[in-house]
């Protein structure tokens, strides 16, 4: 019997991750055992402590990485690198901005969550806790754990870790999908349906997994790759194994066809955590994809590459062109995110360390984007009855998620409609915004990597998104207010944009539902306009000067095998 | 027998492109003073808005008279330097510097240049304070000085440029100063249509300057005067030089007004009458001239393009001598007459350097007697209440004295009656083209005839203009206001800028001509060529022409001082009816160019609203069914995510399986 070996660990090089997980631990205590009124200044204390600390750690390895390309830790099954160290900035980074909209209970003294996410929606139990002022603050450690899963998801070595991490950071992510505090019924039905497509994309993931290790007789990415090198009898088992261990990760990333949740849970989602895991969950599961498609299998670049040439065209197409047809803020969005995942799996395609690099900025640059976007759609709020509570009857509702009701906030709030007219057209990459480095980034890697017909693809998709993110800045700026009398024109300024669009109509009767509800913009503790702010200046500074950042990913832009 | 290219070979080269020295030190510093004062000006009168509404005249008057100042002292320098040491370069440091391209900003002060500077700031600074009176009754008088000095300046720094990408960039100020000039009162449609005109016609031009520019740089990796003028000699193919040089003349054709690019000239009368002055007499249409003469060297390596250039020159001269003879529009009939002298220059700098110094010597005494001329019209209109009609004068002597005498100078010095000043430079040209190039007469004789006659006939036309406006018996109509004409002098500030040009048309000429003092000073630049004999002897050619001249006054005073002129305008010969709607040449121009391009544009708006906007609105269309229907596949039940993720997956397998096996 051999005896057991305590493997040696490098816990300084886990430190990020650590950092992250161990707060998310306490903050589980501090739950049970901190009353209940310091809990939260504790809790939000002890989160953006952890994430700062993570973003620190990672820049305290930067430099060893940069030296030696990175360390193998527990035995293969994690492998700190530079890909990983960047995409652990990035998360961490992202992460902690998402945490100050999360955390900002604004004006009106109530975050966007549930104050009980227990009680039936619209029982007396409900409007009870909602008197009380309850506040949830377990999502401060869901958050953490979340994270965690996303810091350790693109820095695994192994099938079975990548596993681990994909449940870790997801399984928090449907509870917070539930949590939303306005139209409950919405984020149940939408965190339900996550929970059952992502219990679906998991199985087949696991499933993959199965098939792969049935080959290749190893969970370990450096030893399929070698194995896939042998010629052998087997080639379908490894080929299914892989396409299925793709569609899992695909499905976190929301490509076509395995898409079909991002909407409707990006629409049902508390508006914060729609921000956090557009940007973040994207960040680590490109992480994990970029990993598996350049140290796992390259051997079957030829083999697969008619599927991720596939999926990305599909979700470029897709994701545009649904974009052009929605009506509803957060799922207009929820579409841009999907079509940008298109985008980005161009440069994944690339092949080559152009691609690397491209990838890891255009996460960075969507992120700070999607963040401060789904920041400022939470500030844009539903007024009920009179104008500015001058008959003291007025209350603040809901996200106004409809377009109709973002008419004219450009003359009402300039402010915040030029900074989300600043994250559209990041979006939609207009140069002297990040997102035209970074869509310039990934599209020449591709050109350079032979994969020309996707870039052009992807530059035609782009411009057609042009055009329904320019439809926002007019109705923002251009059109009259949907007020008493502004209805009308603020279903025009739908139809004709849209031309024959089938939207005119919907407008019309959304509005006129609506018709005592006005659009408003709430003010907040702070917290929420330092992170808007941090991300517009992520988008102008990285706009205007993207070289530095580009060059420093690609100074440790090299996977470990 | 020596053939004239074989001297010009034997010529050493640094006399044609001589080496230039630059200055670091010295008055010569003042140099950029020139452009700057009235650049300076012009600024201040456009930012400084209607507050300088009542000085801002004498502000632009100063501004020029400065510069004609600062011009004046470099000149002074320039004539004690010893004649080898005349060419200098005044670096006003680096301007361009991309990479293997890298072009300093400079001034070339050298004789050519100086004259032009001399030249344009006297000139224009008379120009400037007849204006002052000329414009006294125009509400935007203070913006009308603040566009002079900026055509002064855009001018001079054509001129002092040191290269050809200097030169182009005031060859652009000139172009956009004479559209606002020539559109100065644009709120009548059909200047700014001529403004427009003539913006059009300089473009072509400028295309031909850009395109030179570009063989230039290809050619010889730079567009600086110094490298390009030398290498011309031996650093290109004769092809590549031919091509240089046709595009020049192009660039030459649309500023100078030459065939077929002149049709602006004659509307561009639209402009106040100073503005008229100064574009045919100091600045503007000079442009052209210089810019051939100032590329020389490129010229005599390239035969074929002076072949062309003489051309050019040469139907330009007749052309405008034809129309001349036709035009009733005192402005119109100066107008082309300047075509017709421009000719001359043009001709004779593409007779080569028998012609270049010639060529600028003519420009000069131009320059100063049809200054004169166009102030004298402006003054006959000043008293007429801007009448232009000739026909509507006459008998105008008795009125006017001071007007009278002076146009008589000009007109005197136009038709090159000795010893006033356009003599001594018109009959130059005349005997330099009777001079055989490569041996053979044949062109001699053509060109040198084609000159004489225009001589004949410009004696023909000034003298109907002169007569028609001053002698015979008065036709006057009555003023707009339906009172009675009152000719009657123009104020001094007007009449004073006039007897100083007069001056000049009267002795200028003799001045520098006699002992070929011109010649000599632009020796430094141009080189002092020698040349064959003539086909004619010399006297024999200056008798010929003068005969013919006298030939074409007498027929003209027989015609338009002594018979009555008649009111109404007779029907006339075919080519009188041609030539009074400048031979056509709008109609050729509607027909062969306007015409096409309107229907180009038109099919191209057809094909853009119905093939372009047709696809692009159904690609829309067609985006916004296919989004429906995407949107429908969005069904909310997880049942059908699920099952649209299997198949998909499904089908990803398949592909996959398929495309490996």
């Amino acid at each position: 019997m051999t005896e057991f070996v305590a493997p040696t660990v490098d816990w300084a090089a886990l430190s990020p991750v650590i950092i992250v997980l161990l707060a998310a631990v306490v903050g589980v205590l501090v739950e049970a055992f901190v009353p209940a009124r310091p809990r939260r200044t504790v809790q939000l204390t002890l989160a953006v402590a952890a994430l700062a600390g993570a973003i620190i750690a990672v820049a305290a390895l930067w430099s060893g990485v940069e030296e030696t390309g990175g360390t193998v830790v527990l035995g293969g099954s994690l492998l700190v690198d530079g890909p990983t160290l960047v995409l652990q900035a990035t998360i961490a980074l992202l992460a902690l901005i998402s945490l100050m909209i999360i955390a900002d209970r604004t004006e009106t003294g109530e975050d966007a969550f549930a104050p009980n996410a227990a009680a039936v929606p619209g029982s007396d139990y409900e409007e009870l806790a909602r008197r009380k002022g309850v506040q949830q603050t377990e999502i401060y450690p869901l958050v953490l754990f979340a994270t965690g899963g996303m810091l350790i998801f693109p820095a695994t070595g192994d099938l079975l870790t990548l596993f681990v991490a994909l449940e870790v950071l997801s399984l928090p992510l449907y509870l917070l999908t539930g949590m939303a505090r306005r139209r409950r019924l919405l984020s149940q039905e939408a965190s339900m349906k996550y929970f059952l497509l992502g219990a679906f994309s998991s199985a087949l993931l696991l499933f993959g997994i199965a098939l792969v290790y049935g080959y290749s007789g190893s969970l370990r990415y450096s030893e399929i790759s070698e194995a896939t090198q042998i010629p052998g009898g087997l080639d379908s088992l490894l080929l299914v194994g892989s396409v299925l261990i793709l569609s899992g990760l695909l499905f976190k990333v929301g490509a076509v066809p395995f898409h079909t949740w991002t909407p409707d849970v990006y629409q049902g989602a508390p508006t914060p955590i729609t921000g956090f895991m557009a940007a973040c969950t994207k960040a680590a599961a490109f992480g994990a994809l970029l990993r598996i498609v350049y140290t796992m299998l390259p051997g079957l670049a030829w083999d697969l590459g008619v599927l991720l040439w596939t999926v990305a065209i599909l979700t470029m197409v897709v994701g545009t062109v649904a974009a052009l047809v929605q009506t509803d803020m957060k799922r207009v969005l929820g579409y841009s995110s999907i079509a940008h995942a298109g985008f980005i799996l161009t440069g994944i395609i690339a092949l080559n360390e152009a691609g690397i690099v491209a990838v890891l900025f255009y996460l960075l640059v969507y992120g700070a984007a999607t963040v401060g976007a789904f920041g400022i759609v939470w500030l844009v709020r539903e007024r009920a009855g009179g104008h500015d509570g001058a008959d003291g009857t007025s209350s603040i509702l809901g996200e106004a998620t409809h377009l109709s009701q973002w008419a004219g906030l450009g003359r009402t709030h300039p402010l915040l409609a030029l900074t989300f007219g600043l994250f559209l057209l990041s979006f939609a990459g207009i140069p002297l915004t990040a997102g035209f480095a970074g869509k310039f980034s990934v599209f020449s890697a591709a050109v350079e990597g032979g994969a020309w017909p996707l870039a052009l693809i992807g530059v035609l998709a782009s411009s057609v998104a042009v055009f329904f993110y320019v439809r926002i800045i007019v109705l923002m700026f251009f059109t009259e207010p949907a007020g008493a009398d502004g209805e009308p024109t603020a279903a025009a300024a739908l139809a004709p944009s849209a031309e024959g669009f089938a939207l005119a109509g919907d407008a019309a009767v959304a509005v006129q539902a609506r018709s005592t509800v006005t659009t408003t913009v709430i003010g907040t503790e702070g917290f929420a306009v330092v992170a808007i702010a941090a991300c517009a200046l992520v988008t102008v500074v990285l706009g205007v000067f993207p070289s530095p950042v580009l060059d420093l990913i690609a100074s440790v832009a090299t996977f470990l095998p | 027998m020596h053939t004239l290219t074989t001297l010009v070979a034997s010529l050493p080269t640094d006399t044609i492109a001589p080496a230039s020295e630059t200055v670091r030190a010295g008055v010569l510093l003042v140099a950029p003073l020139l452009v700057g004062l009235p650049l300076l000006s012009a600024a201040v009168l456009l930012l400084s808005g209607r507050r300088s509404d009542r000085w801002g005249h004498w502000l632009g008057v100063l501004a020029s008279a400065a510069s004609f100042v600062v011009a004046a002292i470099v000149f002074v320098t320039m004539l004690q330097r010893s004649e080898d040491s005349r060419v200098i370069d005044v670096s006003l440091g680096t301007w361009i510097d991309a990479g293997a391209f890298q072009l300093d900003a400079g001034m070339r002060l050298d004789p050519l240049s100086l004259t032009f500077v001399l030249l344009v700031t006297f000139v224009g600074t008379l120009i400037h304070i007849y204006a002052v009176a000329y414009m006294d009754h125009d509400v935007d008088r203070r913006r009308f000085f603040a566009y002079l000095n900026l055509f002064v300046a855009a001018m001079l720094i054509l001129v002092l440029a040191d290269s050809y990408l200097l030169l182009f960039v005031g060859w652009e100020g000139v172009g956009l100063a004479s559209y606002l000039l020539i559109g100065f009162w644009n709120y009548n449609t059909e200047y700014a249509v001529a403004a427009k005109k003539a913006f059009v016609a300089n473009r072509i031009g400028d295309l031909g300057l850009i395109i030179a520019l570009g063989i230039m740089f290809a050619t010889f990796g730079a567009v600086d005067f110094g490298t390009v003028l030398s290498g011309a000699d031996g650093g290109a193919s004769e092809g590549t030089l031919t091509a240089i040089g046709l595009m020049l003349l192009l660039a030459a054709c649309g500023k100078s007004a030459q065939f077929p690019l002149q049709s602006w000239l004659g509307d561009a009368m639209a402009g106040p009458t100073p503005v008229s002055a100064l574009i045919h007499a100091a600045t503007m249409v000079t442009a052209g001239v210089y810019l051939i003469v100032r590329s020389a060297p490129l010229f005599d390596a390239a035969p074929t393009a002076q072949l062309v250039v003489v051309i050019v020159g040469a139907i330009t001269l007749l052309f405008g001598a034809i129309v001349g003879c036709a035009k009733d529009d005192i402005k119109k009939a100066l107008a082309a007459s300047t075509m017709s002298q421009i000719g001359y220059m043009i001709l004779a700098a593409g007779l080569g350097p028998v012609g270049y110094a010639f060529a600028i010597f003519h420009l000069i005494t131009h320059g100063f007697f049809k200054a004169g001329m166009f102030l004298g019209a402006g003054s006959v209109m000043h008293g007429m209440d801007d009448q232009v009609n000739m026909r509507r004068f006459g008998g105008l002597s008795r009125y006017m004295t001071i007007t009278y005498l002076t146009f008589m100078a000009g007109w005197l010095a136009i038709i090159g009656i000795p010893p006033f000043s356009g003599f001594w430079s018109k009959d130059k040209i005349i005997e330099a083209a009777f001079v055989p190039v490569d041996g053979s007469p044949w062109r001699a004789w053509v060109f040198g005839a084609i000159t004489m006659l225009a001589a004949g006939i410009t004696a023909f036309y000034m003298s109907r203009l002169f007569f028609m406006t001053f002698e015979g018996k008065r036709r006057w109509s009555t003023k707009r206001d339906g009172s009675a004409q009152h000719p009657h002098e123009s104020p001094k500030l007007m009449t004073w800028p006039m007897i100083v040009l007069a001056v000049g048309s009267v002795g200028l000429g003799a001045f520098l001509g006699i002992g070929d003092r011109f010649v000599d000073w632009l020796a430094p630049v141009l080189g002092h060529p020698e040349h064959d004999e003539p086909v004619l002897p010399v006297r024999v050619i200056t008798v010929l022409t003068l005969a013919l001249v006298i030939l074409g006054v007498v027929i003209a005073w027989r015609r338009y001082a002594v018979s009555q002129v008649p009111v109404v305008p007779p029907v006339g010969t075919a080519l009188t009816r041609a030539a009074r709607v400048d031979l056509y040449q709008d109609s050729v121009n509607d027909i062969a160019l306007v015409e096409p391009g309107q229907a180009l544009t038109r099919s191209l708006v057809y094909v853009d609203r119905t093939a372009i906007d047709g696809t692009v609105t159904g690609v829309g269309l067609s985006t916004v069914l296919l989004g429906g229907w995407v949107r429908r596949l969005q069904t909310g039940y997880v049942r059908s995510y699920a099952a649209s993720m299997l198949l998909g997956l499904v089908v990803l397998v398949v592909v996959v399986l398929l495309v490996q096996s």
